[in-house]
């Protein structure tokens, strides 16, 4: 709908004074922030060595004079932020991302004045966190390249989480409950195919039905089983599993090849769908239903299976996604335990464009935010120019107040498959 | 058209008959589609909701885990249970109608009203939970009406909530005639202010209010966690994540005396559904609400300003949240704690599709819910989970979302096609 | 030898109408046979079924006289039909070779796409047939002419024998269409046989070998252009006399009521839609537009109404500038907007009528007081012009969405022409419709032009143009080429100015004049 975007030439320019003048502030806020609370002679210490000692090669640690680093972050962001204003540039999202890249650097430095802090590990952590959204963000692409929405992935994922811990306790056996999760997401998917194909409900409609649902039953069956039987609610998690050479590459092994399977998974299929969707017959037909089902269906194309196998697979790997809390990282269920994830993801997908490796990307972002206000409370730190301790609300609202400037900045300009939430009514 | 005077009063009769019946509930397909249906759909879920219950219960599982020596036994524990269940939903949310009767005959010959009270504390319940539900569900038809899908509900009740308690709690010396309308304002206010940020972003930007409003909850719970938690914000001295009492000034009454806790918002809520109904068809922001829900392009070319009235509608559904939260919080809670608001705004998605998105609708949608609610409270003493209530809605919405699937397992006729109501148009893009 | 296809007794019924009662149809090997009929007389409908996309009631088909089973486009395809729809089947951010291998691509393992190899048929196809196309381009990046091209191309790689072109001409200018015309004989001569779908009768002389005429979804002729006139034509298509031209008198032309100057405006990809744009239009004339649709006039329309930006230029109603004025003020100001696409711009299906009857003027009295409504009175005006505009209906209160195509355009006629209007912006006023309401919208155009009335008419029905305009520009590529008054406006000059291959300049632009009464065809 483009409605609210026409008149489209007076939006676009102010689009791009908006983003020149944010870009500006953000510049104007590393500086300002934390410039000055930074003493002048300290310095911050990143440890770049992660995982096992003796397995990854060692490397010295980075060291950073704190003040200058974070003129130089403004610095640049203002200059970014000139060129925008004066110039413009094409991939305003990428110098966005970028900008904020820089803002979250200044942070960071001006955090560890004075200490130490492990920034592989954070890096890593960073991959972990952003894993479930990426997988969310993966699901979506799968269901909305063949134009259909799915707001269910959230609820995917819970139920995903829920029945991996179920059957992996029951079986003590993981990858039993890691198939458990990606048939659950699955049939979850299924049903909301056939809800949105088969009796055109609403997408967005029949895919809060599953959200409730999911939240429902699996609250339900926790609170009235799991309590009651705590050894059904105890699965253990997986070990990491380190790739043999390649995670002795200092800082990229310990973070990219030497981790769960899990996430392993999650980068297996953010390369798989892009072959699939871009080199493949299946992709080619999947993404015509999604722009054109007419076009595709007086080809001989049949829209409904083509729409329910898509949705299906998306489904189940939400369901995977969903083992990433539980097999992944607790080894138990806890109620409503994906927290929005699932919601994240989808920003993702449309921030990433469409695209795996655009949404993978984008959910590192989020990651990021999201390992951030962990890793902060370790740091501690104070506001800046107080004494007040940081609460750690504010930085846990980082991810959704991120998701809701980056869909503002984005969505306009983000073109989603043409077909995308409508109906296909055959004759 | 040749008729006498008589004939034609009669058809203009007819016809605004038929305009007023496709405006309430009806819609296509006439009484059976809008009655039949629905309770079905109810009856439905009950089914499903029950099989869940029955499941994940000790006695019955064990009772099958026998089934080919004792099938009678089965069937019976089977039965006992889920009756057993919704016998607790009725008590608890109707009441038990012997004790009704006997505590009426004490009333009327003694003229003690004490245990009639107390016989009517289900129902009481019934009718209080329901008011946040009016509220919250005329706050998400609205939102409906005009096109949006207002999932930030929860987070709107409540912020009006913390912002109506502390009015409550902090401003002193007032009586009572201006603290309660204060605080049922600022309630109001600070809900349509929470909603209106993400009309503006939809506005503004065409980003989806289904992400933003739910970002805005987790912002709404984030806050909230961190306002409670701090005795220098609004919690309490104790360090409790609480806020303070309200101050008795900025109490809604109650109507019916100690123990029931039925308050002046009921009818409140009630006018609220009247207004909404008289804004949304009477007036002309109503109309091009409405317009701009039903076909934004033609609103546009019939000069409508769609930003505005995204801005307008998502800022009176928050408002509409608001006082859901106010009205909790002065008339029933007296100050917010963690679990303020038990879902009322998810479950009020589920109502306005029940209610078709119509004032009327809505509020018998609201009687149903917070009978529900308040039947399942009564569960919870059984041991069943309050989560049952959001099982049971799932399956209320989908089955009214898709009427085809009720006539497909009751093998009922369709007399025409019925088009379902769409409200998804993408992403904005 | 049989012919290559065969429909016999085919039944169709949708609900509320019956497309098609048993109609017999043959196709000889290499003809151009034209099916010939008014919109809504089921010629798509027949196509569709011999395509597959429908289901016939009754009826059956052979090819090279053996029966078969069409169920799905995907029989049809396997049998050797191919249809290029009215609205193009393509996807506009895939290549054209993506396009033409949808369906039946060429892969490794079956799984891995062959771009290259298909890209080489491709290139084949089209220098075999003088189909020129680049097949690496994006669809969304070519004209709408090359676009047809990649149409045929998909059918032809896919071996069809039976073309089947549904309304090919509406989206080309009259060189275009010459072009076309070339490309289908040598299409016949190479032995392909070609069903030809339209409701122009000028292109069916041209270029049919025989002509099936469809009324009301029976056919009510077969004949060859030799043994037929133009005239018969209509006739049979409409089944009464039809005058196929409008009385109408000479302009009495008034002040200057629109202004445009340098318009300059961006269509939704952001590249300049409109380039420049200068004219004017005055009280009691009727301006039109001519031009194949995509050169800008849709951007143009809308941005004259309020409905998209202005980048550059200004617009003037009766001397108020209303350049970047919102859709309301210029509605206030006067000017009526009948838009090209009714259902989507023009009408809230969902509402019943008297609603849309007041759609744009909910607001002002005697239909609101400040913002309350007055439904009575609403009610009275609704009943008031239902009856004055001719609204088939059986209530005021109906849903929208149950009525006719033609009486949807006539409710926002209604609308439109019940305020007190100084200029009527018409975008496709008669598009999709059958005759009879396209006579009455056009009376009605010709009689608000004779109140005095300025009427801006958009339309790329060339016909429609010469029969109601005084003065006719033509538009291309966001540009307008010429403005020249009626009589100057000959269909072959016009197809050359729409063409592009002509431009008129700045002194040879008319001044509107009183003139002695025009009849056109």
């Amino acid at each position: 709908m483009t409605v609210a975007i026409r008149p489209i030439s007076r939006a676009l320019f102010q689009r791009e004074r908006a983003m020149g003048l944010l870009f500006a502030l953000l510049g104007l806020a590393i500086i300002a922030l934390f410039g000055p609370s930074a003493g002048p002679e300290q310095e911050a210490t990143f440890v770049l060595n992660f995982g096992q000692a003796g397995k990854t090669t060692p490397i010295p640690d980075l060291v950073l004079p704190v003040q200058e680093a974070i003129y130089l972050l403004g610095l640049l962001a203002l200059f970014l932020a000139g060129f925008q204003l004066v110039r413009g540039f094409k991939a305003t999202n990428l110098i966005l991302g970028a900008i904020i890249f820089l803002s979250i650097l200044a942070f960071l430095i001006w955090a560890t004045r004075g200490k130490s802090f492990n920034l592989t590990g954070m890096l890593g952590h960073m991959l972990l966190r952003g894993a479930p959204i990426a997988l969310g963000a993966l699901s979506g692409i799968w269901c909305e390249r063949s134009a259909v929405i799915n707001i269910a992935i959230e609820g995917m994922m819970l139920s995903g989480a829920f029945t991996s811990v179920v059957v992996a306790s029951i079986t003590r056996n993981l990858y039993l409950g890691l198939l458990a999760a990606v048939l659950t997401g699955g049939v979850l998917a299924a049903w909301l195919a056939v809800l949105a194909i088969r009796f055109k409900v609403d997408q967005i409609v029949a895919g809060v039905v599953i959200n409730i649902f999911a939240a429902g039953a699996t609250s339900f069956l926790t609170a009235r089983v799991l309590v009651e039987n705590p050894a059904l609610n105890d699965s253990g998690t997986f070990r990491p599993i380190a790739i043999p050479l390649l995670s002795r590459i200092p800082v990229i092994g310990p973070i990219f090849f030497e981790t769960n399977i899990i996430i392993y998974s999650m980068l297996f299929l953010v390369v798989v769908t892009h072959i699939i969707l871009f080199y493949t017959r299946w992709g080619l037909r999947s993404r015509a239903v999604g722009e054109h089902p007419l076009a595709a269906d007086t080809l001989g194309i049949n829209v409904f299976r083509t729409r329910y196998i898509n949705v299906i697979i998306g489904g189940m790997i939400a369901g995977l996604g969903g083992t990433y809390f539980t097999l992944g990282s607790a080894g138990r269920f806890d109620e409503l335990m994906t927290a929005g994830k699932g919601f994240i993801g989808l920003a993702a997908m449309i921030f990433g464009k469409w695209n795996p490796f655009g949404g993978f990307a984008s959910s590192l972002i989020f990651g990021f935010a999201d390992s951030l206000q962990v890793k902060l409370g370790i740091l501690g730190g104070n506001i800046p120019y107080t004494t007040e301790p940081l609460p750690s609300e504010i930085l846990l609202m980082a991810p959704y107040l991120a998701t809701m400037i980056v869909l503002a900045g984005v969505v306009g300009r983000a073109i989603p498959p043409a077909a995308d939430g409508k109906p296909y009514e055959k004759q | 058209m040749s008729e006498g005077q008589p004939g034609k009063r009669l058809r203009r009769i007819l016809d605004q008959s038929q305009q007023v019946a496709k405006e309430t509930v009806l819609g296509i397909g006439g009484l059976r589609e809008a009655l039949l249906v629905p309770f079905l759909a109810i009856l439905t879920a009950l089914i499903i909701s029950g099989l869940f219950i029955v499941i994940s219960d000790p006695v019955v599982v064990s009772a099958y885990a026998n089934f080919l020596q004792n099938p009678g036994y089965a069937f019976s524990v089977t039965w006992t249970t889920i009756s057993s269940a919704y016998g607790a939903l009725f008590r608890g949310s109707i009441g038990d109608p012997r004790e009704i009767y006997r505590a009426l005959v004490t009333f009327l010959q003694a003229g003690d009203a004490a245990p009639l009270r107390l016989a009517l504390y289900p129902i009481s319940e019934s009718l209080t939970t329901s008011v946040p539900y009016i509220f919250a569900g005329l706050a998400v038809a609205l939102g409906f009406r005009c096109g949006l899908f207002n999932i930030g509900a929860e987070g709107q009740i409540l912020i009006g909530g913390l912002a109506s308690v502390w009015v409550g709690y902090n401003i002193t010396g007032f009586p009572w005639f201006i603290h309660l309308p204060l605080a049922l304002v600022v309630g109001a206010l600070a809900g349509a202010l929470w909603s209106a940020i993400a009309g503006y972003l939809k506005a503004r930007t065409g980003a989806h209010e289904v992400i933003n409003t739910i970002m805005m909850n987790y912002l709404a719970f984030r806050l909230s966690d961190l306002l409670l938690t701090d005795p220098r914000l609004m919690g309490r001295p104790t360090g409790t994540p609480m806020t303070p009492q309200i101050l008795p000034t900025a109490y809604l009454p109650r109507l019916l005396g100690s123990p029931l806790r039925f308050h002046a918002g009921f009818f409140m809520a009630l006018g609220a559904a009247a207004l909404v109904y008289w804004f949304l068809w009477k007036t002309t922001l109503g109309f091009e609400i409405r317009t701009v829900g039903a076909n934004p392009d033609a609103a546009r070319y019939a000069g409508m300003n769609i930003a505005r009235n995204f801005v307008l509608a998502m800022g009176l559904s928050g408002t509409l949240a608001g006082l859901a939260g106010a009205n909790e919080v002065l008339g029933i809670t007296h100050f917010v704690g963690g679990g303020f608001s038990p879902g009322y705004g998810f479950d009020s998605i589920a109502l306005a599709l029940l209610g078709k998105s119509h004032p009327l609708g809505v509020v018998l949608a609201a009687f149903l819910f917070g009978t529900l609610r308040a039947g399942a409270s009564k569960m919870q003493l059984m041991g069943i989970p309050i989560d049952i209530i959001q099982i049971l809605q799932a399956m209320i919405i989908m089955f009214i979302a898709a009427p085809a699937l009720v006539r497909l397992i009751y093998r009922l006729k369709v007399e025409r096609e019925v088009t379902e109501v769409v409200f998804t148009r993408g992403w904005g893009g | 030898m049989p012919p290559v296809l065969e429909l016999h007794g085919i039944s169709k019924a949708f609900p509320g109408v019956l497309a098609n009662d048993h109609i017999d149809f043959t196709l000889e090997e290499g003809e151009i046979h034209a099916l010939l009929g008014e919109n809504g007389a089921g010629k798509t409908t027949l196509m569709n079924i011999l395509y597959g996309l429908y289901t016939p009631d009754e009826g059956e088909i052979f090819i090279q006289g053996r029966k078969a089973e069409i169920h799905r486009p995907s029989d049809a395809i396997a049998q050797g039909i191919g249809m290029v729809h009215q609205h193009f089947m393509l996807i506009p951010v895939f290549t054209v070779t993506e396009n033409v291998m949808l369906g039946v691509e060429s892969t490794r393992w079956g799984v891995f796409l062959k771009r290259e190899e298909a890209a080489k048929r491709v290139r084949q196809i089209s220098e075999q047939y003088g189909l020129k196309v680049d097949p690496s381009a994006y669809v969304q990046d070519i004209p709408v002419g090359v676009q047809q091209r990649v149409e045929i191309i998909k059918i032809l790689y896919r071996k069809a024998e039976i073309l089947i072109l549904d309304e090919p001409t509406a989206v080309l200018t009259p060189q275009e269409v010459a072009e076309l015309f070339v490309i289908m004989r040598s299409l016949a001569a190479q032995g392909k046989s070609i069903i030809f779908i339209t409701h122009k009768l000028k292109e069916v002389m041209a270029i049919a070998d025989r002509i099936t005429v469809l009324r009301d979804g029976r056919v009510v002729g077969t004949t060859k252009p030799q043994e037929t006139s133009l005239s018969e034509l209509a006739s049979k298509m409409v089944g009464r006399e039809v005058i196929l031209t409008v009385d109408k008198k000479p302009p009495k032309l008034g002040e200057v009521v629109l202004e445009v100057k340098d318009l300059k405006v961006r269509d939704d990809r952001g590249d300049l839609a409109v380039k420049g744009v200068s004219f004017d239009v005055r009280a009691g004339e009727i301006l039109g537009v001519a031009g194949v649709q995509g050169n800008g006039q849709t951007e143009l329309v809308e941005a004259l109404t309020g409905l998209r930006a202005v980048e550059g230029g200004e617009v003037h109603i009766l001397g108020t500038e209303t350049t970047h004025a919102t859709p309301r003020k210029i509605l206030e100001e006067g000017v009526a907007h009948v838009p090209e696409d009714r259902q989507r711009d023009g009408l809230v299906l969902s509402y019943p009528l008297l609603d849309n009857l007041v759609l744009n003027t909910y607001y002002l009295p005697p239909f609101a007081d400040s913002i309350i409504i007055r439904e009575r009175a609403i009610i009275a005006a609704a009943k008031e012009r239902v009856g004055r505009f001719d609204i088939r209906t059986p209530s005021i209160f109906v849903l929208t969405s149950t009525l006719s195509g033609g009486n949807q355009q006539k409710v926002i006629v209604a609308r439109e022409f019940s305020r007190p209007v100084r200029l009527v912006i018409a975008a496709q006023p008669t598009r999709g419709l059958d005759v009879g309401s396209i006579e009455y919208i056009h009376e009605r155009l010709v009689e608000k032009r004779d109140e005095g009335t300025a009427i801006l008419l958009v339309s790329p029905e060339l016909d429609e143009i010469l029969t109601l305009a005084d003065r006719v520009a033509v538009m291309y590529e966001g540009e307008i080429v010429a403005i020249l008054p009626a009589e100057e406006a000959t269909p072959e000059e016009l197809g050359l100015l729409m063409a592009g291959a002509k431009r008129l300049p700045e002194t040879l632009v008319a001044q509107p004049v009183e003139k002695e009464p025009v009849s056109e065809v």
